[in-house]
C-alpha cells in the first residue's frame, strides 16, 4: 500500500531536501511549475480561477496528487486574491482574466513609470507617506482622493493631529476607505480557502514549495516604481538616488518574506528576478545595481535557517560566476534558459539546479523530444543529485497529455537506486 | 578620428553630448549635419550592443538622446530633405493577449540602426490588424513578438489569417520571446526565429536581398 499523509509527505521532504543540500535523493524529485496550469488540469477558465478559491484550490489539490508531484507551485503565486478584491479597488497595475484580459490568457502585470524621477527625495524621506499620498492613488483607482490627505507625519506632532483629522471626513476619501474594506473582505475570503488548502495537502503529503515571496530590490525599484525605463536612465542619471531606493527598500523585502514564512510555516522563499537577467544589463551593472542586495537577500534568508528559491528568468549565463559566492547546498535554484548543462559545471557544488525543461516542449513537442530532453537533464545535470526536475518557466497552457509524458519520462529515467 | 559628439554619444556622456551639440549649432553648423553625427552615434551603439559591450540601459540612453538632438535641431531644419534609402521594410508587433514589449522594442531599434524601415504595431495586435497592415506598408517580413506562451497560438492565428488573406507567400515572417523554440516555429508556421535582436537582423538581411 502506497504512503499517505505524514509519511508521505515527509518521504517527498526527505527526497527534495536531499537535491536542496546537494545530496543524491532516491529519485529525482519532480516539481511541476504549474502556475495557472491547474486551472487548465481541472477543466475551468484562468477568469474562474480568480472568482472561485474553492474550486481554484481544489484543481491545485488534483494536480499535486495526480501528477504525484514531490513539491508543488504555490497556487498564491499565480493567483494573488480573487478578480473581486482587485475590482473592489480598480487595480490598475495587473490585468486579470475574465476582467481585463482573456479568461483564458494568464494574469498580465502593466508596466509604468509610477514613480518620477523627481520624486525619489519625497519617496526616501517618508516611503509609508508617498505610498498613501503619492503611490497608491495612481495604482488603486478608487484611491485617488488620498492624494489630498494630510502629511502622516502631522500625527507625530501631538494634537496638532486633531488639527488635520478633519481632512478624512472628505466624501471621496471616506470611499476610498470603504473601497479599502470591501476588497479586504473578498480578500480574506480566499486567504481562508487558502489557508484551508495549505493544511489540506500537508495533510495528504504534498509539501508546497514556498511560504514566502522577497523581491530583489532592484526589481522592486524598476518593477513597482520607476519601470524598466525608468531605472535603465537613472544609472546614468541619478545613480546615487538608485542606489539609496534600492537600500531603502532592502529591509521591506527581507522583512516581509520572513514574516510570511512565520506565517505559513513553510521555510522557502520564492525570489522572482526579472531585470537581472543576461542581456537586461552588465556584468558590471549587474555588479554595481543588482547582486549586492540580492546576495545579501539571500544570506540573510540563509541564516534566518530559510531556503531561498531564486527564479532565474530568462538566461543567467553571464552571471554564474556570481552564483558562486553563495554559501553550499543552502539554495533551490529555479532555471529558465540559462545553459544548465554547463551551469552543473560552474554552480553545481554550489546551489541545487531545478528546472530547464523547455516548456515550448510541453506545448507543443512531440514524445520522442519530451522523453529525450527529460533524460539528458537527468544524465548531466542530475548526476550525483543536487537536481530538480522542473520547467524552466511557467506551465500555464501546457498540455496535460505531455505534462504526463514528462512526469513519467522522469519517473523512468530519474531513480538513483 | 571621430567627431567628438558621435563620440559622446556613442559613449552615453549625455550632458557633453548635448553641451556640443549646443555649441555646433550656435557656431552654424549645418543641423543635417548634426543629425548625422547622430546617427553614426547610434549606429556605433548598435555595434556595441551586438558584441555585448552594451545592454538595456544604454540603448534607453541612446534613444533619449537621439531624441533630444531631434528636438534641438529641428526648428533650424529647413526641410526634411530626402530620407535615406532603407534596405527593406519590417513590419512588427506583439501578438494578441501580450502586453509585453522590451524585447520588441530592442529588435526594432536594431533593425532601424541596420538600416531597416520598420512600422512597429506596438502590443496586443489584433491578427486582422496585422493583414491590413501587410496590405498597405508591403513588408518583406514580418516579426512575430510574445513573452508569454499564449502566444503560441496567437502567433499561429495571426499567421493563418495572413495565409487566409493570400499573403503568406508575399512575406517572410520570423518569431521571438521569452519561449519560442525550433518547436514553436513548426506549430505556428513562422519561417524562422530568432533569439536575440542580432538574429533578428540576420534573418532579414538574409531575406531582404
Amino acid at each position: 500500500m502506497s504512503k499517505t499523509g505524514k509519511a508521505l509527505y515527509d518521504e517527498k521532504m526527505a527526497r527534495v531536501n536531499a537535491a536542496i543540500q546537494l545530496q543524491v535523493p532516491d529519485r529525482v524529485p519532480f516539481f511541476p511549475t504549474a502556475h495557472m496550469f491547474a486551472a487548465k488540469y481541472a477543466g475551468m477558465t484562468f477568469a474562474e480561477a480568480f472568482q472561485a478559491p474553492d474550486r481554484w484550490y481544489a484543481a491545485n489539490l488534483k494536480l499535486a496528487v495526480e501528477m504525484d508531484a514531490d513539491i508543488s507551485f504555490s497556487p498564491d503565486f499565480a493567483v494573488f486574491s480573487s478578480a473581486g478584491a482587485f475590482s473592489a479597488v480598480d487595480f490598475k497595475q495587473l490585468l486579470i482574466p475574465g476582467v481585463q484580459v482573456d479568461a483564458n490568457h494568464s494574469f498580465q502585470f502593466v508596466e509604468g513609470e509610477y514613480v518620477k524621477p523627481e520624486e525619489y527625495d519625497a519617496f526616501l524621506d517618508d516611503p509609508t507617506g508617498f505610498a498613501l499620498r503619492v503611490y497608491m492613488p495612481r495604482i488603486y483607482g478608487t484611491l485617488g482622493a488620498f492624494s489630498m490627505l494630510p502629511p502622516l507625519t502631522t500625527f507625530m506632532m501631538g494634537y496638532a493631529g486633531m488639527g488635520a483629522i478633519a481632512a478624512f471626513s472628505a466624501p471621496p476619501i471616506w470611499a476610498g476607505f470603504e473601497s479599502i474594506h470591501n476588497a479586504a473582505v473578498e480578500a480574506a475570503k480566499f486567504a481562508a480557502a487558502g489557508a484551508a488548502f495549505q493544511k489540506q495537502m500537508a495533510e495528504m503529503g504534498y509539501p508546497l514549495w514556498a511560504g514566502g515571496v522577497a523581491l530583489a530590490p532592484f526589481d522592486i525599484i524598476s518593477d513597482f516604481m520607476r519601470g524598466m525605463r525608468g531605472t535603465m536612465m537613472d544609472m546614468y542619471r541619478r545613480p546615487d538616488k538608485l542606489l539609496a531606493a534600492i537600500e531603502k527598500v532592502f529591509p521591506w523585502s527581507i522583512g516581509g518574506a520572513m514574516a510570511q514564512c512565520q506565517m505559513s510555516g513553510i521555510p522557502r522563499v520564492f525570489i522572482p528576478l526579472h531585470r537581472g537577467a543576461d542581456g537586461f544589463m552588465s556584468n558590471k551593472q549587474f555588479e554595481t545595481f543588482y547582486w549586492p542586495t540580492l546576495k545579501r537577500l539571500m544570506l540573510g534568508l540563509i541564516d534566518a535557517g530559510l531556503t531561498p528559491c531564486p527564479f532565474f528568468e530568462g538566461s543567467y549565463n553571464q552571471r554564474l560566476e556570481f552564483l558562486t559566492e553563495l554559501p553550499r547546498g543552502k539554495i533551490m535554484g529555479l532555471f529558465d534558459q540559462t545553459d544548465v548543462f554547463r551551469a552543473k559545471e560552474v554552480i553545481g557544488s554550489t546551489l541545487c539546479i531545478t528546472g530547464n525543461m523547455p516548456i515550448a516542449l510541453l506545448h507543443v513537442g512531440t514524445k520522442d523530444e519530451i522523453r529525450n530532453y527529460t533524460k539528458k537533464l537527468i544524465e548531466v545535470v542530475g548526476k550525483d543529485g543536487g537536481f530538480i526536475m522542473s520547467c524552466g518557466g511557467v506551465m500555464d497552457e501546457a498540455d496535460p497529455e505531455r505534462v504526463r509524458i514528462w512526469r513519467d519520462a522522469t519517473r523512468e529515467f530519474g531513480s538513483y537506486r | 578620428m571621430a567627431d567628438k559628439l558621435v563620440e559622446a554619444l556613442a559613449d552615453i556622456r549625455e550632458d557633453e553630448a548635448m553641451k556640443i551639440a549646443q555649441e555646433y549649432l550656435d557656431r552654424g553648423e549645418d543641423p543635417k549635419q548634426i543629425l548625422e553625427y547622430a546617427r553614426q552615434a547610434m549606429d556605433l551603439v548598435g555595434e556595441r550592443f551586438a558584441n555585448g559591450v552594451y545592454f538595456l540601459p544604454e540603448l534607453v540612453m541612446a534613444g533619449e538622446m537621439m531624441n533630444e538632438i531631434s528636438a534641438m535641431v529641428k526648428p533650424k531644419l529647413a526641410s526634411a530633405g530626402p530620407a535615406a534609402k532603407k534596405l527593406g521594410k519590417v513590419l512588427i508587433g506583439t501578438v494578441k493577449g501580450d502586453i509585453h514589449d522590451i524585447g520588441k522594442n530592442i529588435v526594432t531599434f536594431m533593425l532601424d540602426v541596420n538600416g531597416f524601415e520598420v512600422r512597429d504595431l506596438g502590443i496586443d495586435v489584433p491578427k486582422e490588424t496585422f493583414v491590413a497592415e501587410i496590405q498597405t506598408f508591403k513588408p518583406q517580413v514580418v516579426g512575430l513578438s510574445g513573452f508569454l506562451t499564449l502566444a503560441y497560438d496567437a502567433m499561429k492565428e495571426a499567421i493563418d489569417a495572413i495565409t487566409a488573406a493570400g499573403l503568406r507567400e508575399k512575406v517572410k515572417i520570423m518569431i521571438g520571446g521569452g519561449q519560442i523554440t525550433d518547436e514553436v516555429v513548426r506549430y505556428t508556421g513562422a519561417d524562422a526565429y530568432g533569439k536575440d535582436a542580432m538574429a533578428a537582423v540576420t534573418l532579414a538581411s538574409g531575406w531582404i536581398k
